[in-house]
């Protein structure tokens, strides 16, 4: 049990550090535009099919539930607002979290455990160039900015799933569909949630980037890394989630309503 | 002045030494090949001398400048000095070889696009990959591979190069084809090269001394004597004067 706690806290340490790092080198010349528009395109790009579809499937299979419970309370006119609400503040930006943290984490850090396995993250080293700054910081800033945008997409085919939902069973129009959806949204309620995904970007890219950067012991490491690159940066994104709720409540304390 | 100098040398891997006290000096432009069987830490001298590992005794001097207690900066600057070739060419995967090559003259040279191409052509026709400037990593056959590592090893013209088993799992004809890079470059004669290499046919045809590391130490050092004969070089005398251990080589030579 102890040895555990000291594994943890290492982990935590070896982590803060690596955090640490990162803040301070991105900021630093050269900055590497090429490759963090490569990741970009890598990791928001190409995770766009997977997050617009889960978030249609998503909203799709809430509104069917929803409807089922709140048709019991004669609130079945409510059920567009539910779903903008639900899906703005909490549904879409930790869907959006995990999903990403699911299909990029484990990429990163496969990619750069088989990097350091096959000497890549050395002969880099070698060649005088910061292999932290060329291999590590563009994946924190391409997932800094590539979640918040994936976010408003999974935002929108929610929506869309639900009003497909609902349109099945009450032959609601979109247009009352959309008027009700956003009658409670307001700016509040939409930009502190989608933005903060951008520190689950920060979280996944910096998790998985260490277990891939500090790979050891070859293909088994590999995928070690990739399998703990998510399994971390999953539950890192719920935790902290809990507390950016609290602070989103105190600093829009109207959400909170 | 010489080019590398390793002195009183130590490094341990979880408590098992690996490199015990082992002394060299290697003098400029000299080619100096490192023999051993697997796991006798030739992969590991050639990282002390790049900074990629640090020793846990001993100092280690590159160009007369200990590199051991060197800041990032510092080993940076002394690495712009070194190329090395990686055992499995090591490019870099998401840059295609003329990224891989440009790289470096990029970062640490002021020179134009337009010279940056030439030079990586010109580079990459040295090892005949002129006509694969634009492939990936991954579209590299083995043998392709190593050259395209050499080409980056060399492409910043550094004092000195480390070959990590430039020539392992190639044919024949491929590993002649590297020897014949390496011995062009020793013949230019500006280039200090240490190469860990299990082929003796190399050895003979590039080496100027050759030292068999074994028991964490090096059990013979000696000249490579007559690289066009097929007289045995004068290091397996050395070796033979090896009571303990010389049988084990008998059979490479």
């Amino acid at each position: 049990m102890l040895s555990l706690l000291n594994a943890f806290l290492e982990f935590i340490g070896n982590l803060g550090l690596f955090a640490l790092r990162a803040v301070r080198r991105a900021f630093l010349p050269p900055f590497e535009c090429r490759m963090i528009w490569q990741q970009i395109g890598e990791i928001g790009w190409r995770s766009l099919p997977l997050v617009v579809s889960s978030g249609f499937a998503v909203g799709l299979v809430l509104t069917l539930h929803t409807r089922s419970t709140l048709v019991r309370f004669g609130a079945e006119s409510m059920i567009p607002t539910v779903q903008s609400l639900s899906f703005f503040n909490e549904i879409g930006p930790l869907v959006a979290g995990l999903l990403v943290a699911g299909r990029v984490g484990a990429g990163i850090g496969a990619e750069l455990a088989g990097m350091r396995v096959n000497e890549e993250i050395d002969a880099v080293e070698v060649l005088s160039v910061d292999s932290f700054k060329l291999l590590v910081i563009p994946q924190i800033v391409a997932c800094i900015l590539a979640l918040p945008i994936l976010t408003v997409f999974i935002d929108v085919a929610g929506i869309n799933g639900g009003f497909l939902a609902e349109r099945s069973v009450s032959q609601i129009s979109l247009h009352l569909y959309l008027n009700r959806a956003f009658s409670l949204v307001g700016w509040a309620t939409f930009i502190p949630p989608t933005l903060k995904t951008a520190i689950f970007g920060f979280i996944i890219a910096l998790v998985s980037s260490w277990f891939g950067y500090t790979a050891v012991d070859g293909s088994v490491g590999v995928g070690r890394a990739a399998t703990n690159s998510v399994v971390a940066s999953s539950l890192l994104i719920i935790m902290t989630d809990v507390i950016l709720v609290k602070a989103i409540f105190f600093l829009f304390p109207d959400t909170a309503i | 002045m010489s080019g590398v100098t390793f002195e009183k040398v130590s490094r341990t891997f979880a408590g098992r030494p690996v490199l015990n006290d082992v002394s060299f000096s290697i003098a400029s432009e000299e080619a100096l090949c490192i023999m051993g069987r697997s796991g006798t830490g030739k992969s590991v001298t050639l990282k002390l001398m790049v900074g990629l590992l640090k020793p846990d005794t001993g100092s280690i001097r590159i160009h007369d400048r200990d590199i051991v207690n060197l800041d990032e900066d510092g080993l940076s600057q002394t690495r712009r000095l070194m190329g090395f070739l990686f055992q499995s060419g090591a490019l870099f995967s998401p840059f295609s070889l003329n990224d891989n090559l440009a790289l470096p003259l990029q970062r640490f040279t002021k020179k134009s696009k337009q010279e940056i191409d030439a030079l990586v052509q010109t580079q990459l026709d040295e090892v005949g990959l002129g006509n694969d400037r634009y492939k990936m990593p991954a579209e590299l056959s083995g043998g392709m591979r190593k050259r395209a590592g050499l080409a980056r090893a060399l492409i910043l013209q550094p004092s000195i190069l480390l070959a990590d088993e430039p020539t392992s799992g190639l044919d024949g004809v491929t590993a002649g084809e590297i020897d014949d890079l390496l011995l062009k470059l020793k013949e230019k004669g500006t280039t200090t090269m240490v190469i860990v290499t299990h082929d003796i046919c190399g050895v003979r045809r590039v080496g100027d001394r050759l030292a068999v590391l074994d028991q964490r130490r090096i059990i013979a050092l000696g000249k490579v004597r007559g690289t066009s004969s097929y007289r045995l070089p004068d290091t397996f005398r050395l070796m033979r004067r090896c009571r303990r251990l010389s049988n084990r080589y008998l059979h490479m030579w």
